[in-house]
């Protein structure tokens, strides 16, 4: 079940539509860190609304993810954590520490719009 | 590939051979129905499907392959869903470590057991090295 990535202006967006395998999250990850310097972008967006179950896995690969597209230097938003699946990932431990997250899509772009006139200051 | 069992009591159990990381989000499907039978909130279906996540990515990481069982039990006046992880893979050699949480043998974030038990009512872990493992977890709707 490959993730669609799209790109719009300087971001890329991939939407998750379904669960993922591991394998999956690993191709995901790795999908995004390389398109993110084919298409210079400043941006990405993880959109995890779909998902029902963000386990010990999906969730450090989701850390991985970020850490490599900042390597990268660009900055990645996972969007859409939904409240039963942050319920849990409390309950189990998890921390997505040092990872941006947002509420939705909208939220999204509109940190990432803020990022980016930051660094445009600096 | 999942295999149905009514049994006597007409509590249902399903068997879900776990080979390859695909089994681990079809056990995952296959608890979260279950349990929605039982009335779990779904609050609490997401927890039992992060288990059964969990548990079976274990199987598939350190032992290759295993098995889950999902049951509704019953224990006089409430129903729950159990969750039993088994394989016959390398076993855990400390397993007051692996339970305490923090540790991984895998670079991981050594928060399955720990995590599965805290959200979990009841936690059973028979592990020894050679001989496999077998964690037995239930979570009453009260
Ligand atoms: N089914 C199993 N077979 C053998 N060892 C296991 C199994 N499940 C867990 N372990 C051991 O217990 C440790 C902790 O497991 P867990 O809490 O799931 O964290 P993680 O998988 O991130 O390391 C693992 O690193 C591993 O050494
Ligand atoms: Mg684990």
């Amino acid at each position: 079940m490959a993730v669609p990535i799209l790109k719009q202006s300087n971001y890329l967006i991939a939407t998750i539509q379904a669960a993922l395998t591991d394998q999956d999250f690993v191709q995901l990850r790795d999908a995004l860190v390389e398109k993110v310097g084919r298409f210079r972008s400043r941006g990405v967006i993880v959109d995890v609304t779909a998902l029902d179950v963000l386990d010990s896995f999906a969730s450090r690969t989701l850390r991985d993810l970020a850490y490599m597209i900042r390597l990268r230097g660009a900055h990645t938003v996972i969007v859409g954590i939904q409240p039963d699946v942050a319920f849990a990932m409390v309950q189990l431990g998890i921390t997505l520490a040092d990872v941006s997250t947002a509420l939705d899509l909208e939220e999204g772009l509109a940190f990432l719009d803020s990022v980016d006139s930051e660094q445009a200051r600096a | 590939m999942t295999k149905l069992i009514s049994r006597d009591s007409g509590l249902e159990q399903v068997r879900i051979p776990i080979h390859s990381d695909i089994d681990i989000v079809s056990a995952r499907h296959a608890g979260r129905s279950l349990a929605e039978q039982v009335g779990f909130s779904s609050s609490e279906l997401t927890l039992i499907a992060t288990a059964i996540s969990e548990l079976a990515r274990n199987i598939i990481e350190y032992a290759k392959f295993g098995e889950v069982t999902l049951e509704i039990v019953n224990n006089g006046s409430v129903n729950g869903v159990r969750i039993t992880a088994s394989d016959t893979g390398p076993g855990i050699s400390n397993i007051e470590m692996a339970v305490r949480g923090g540790y991984s043998t895998s670079g991981g974030l050594g928060l399955g057991l720990a995590g599965v038990r805290h959200i979990m009512d009841n936690f059973d872990l028979q592990s020894a090295p050679g001989s496999g493992t077998c964690v037995t977890v239930t979570k009453w709707k009260l």
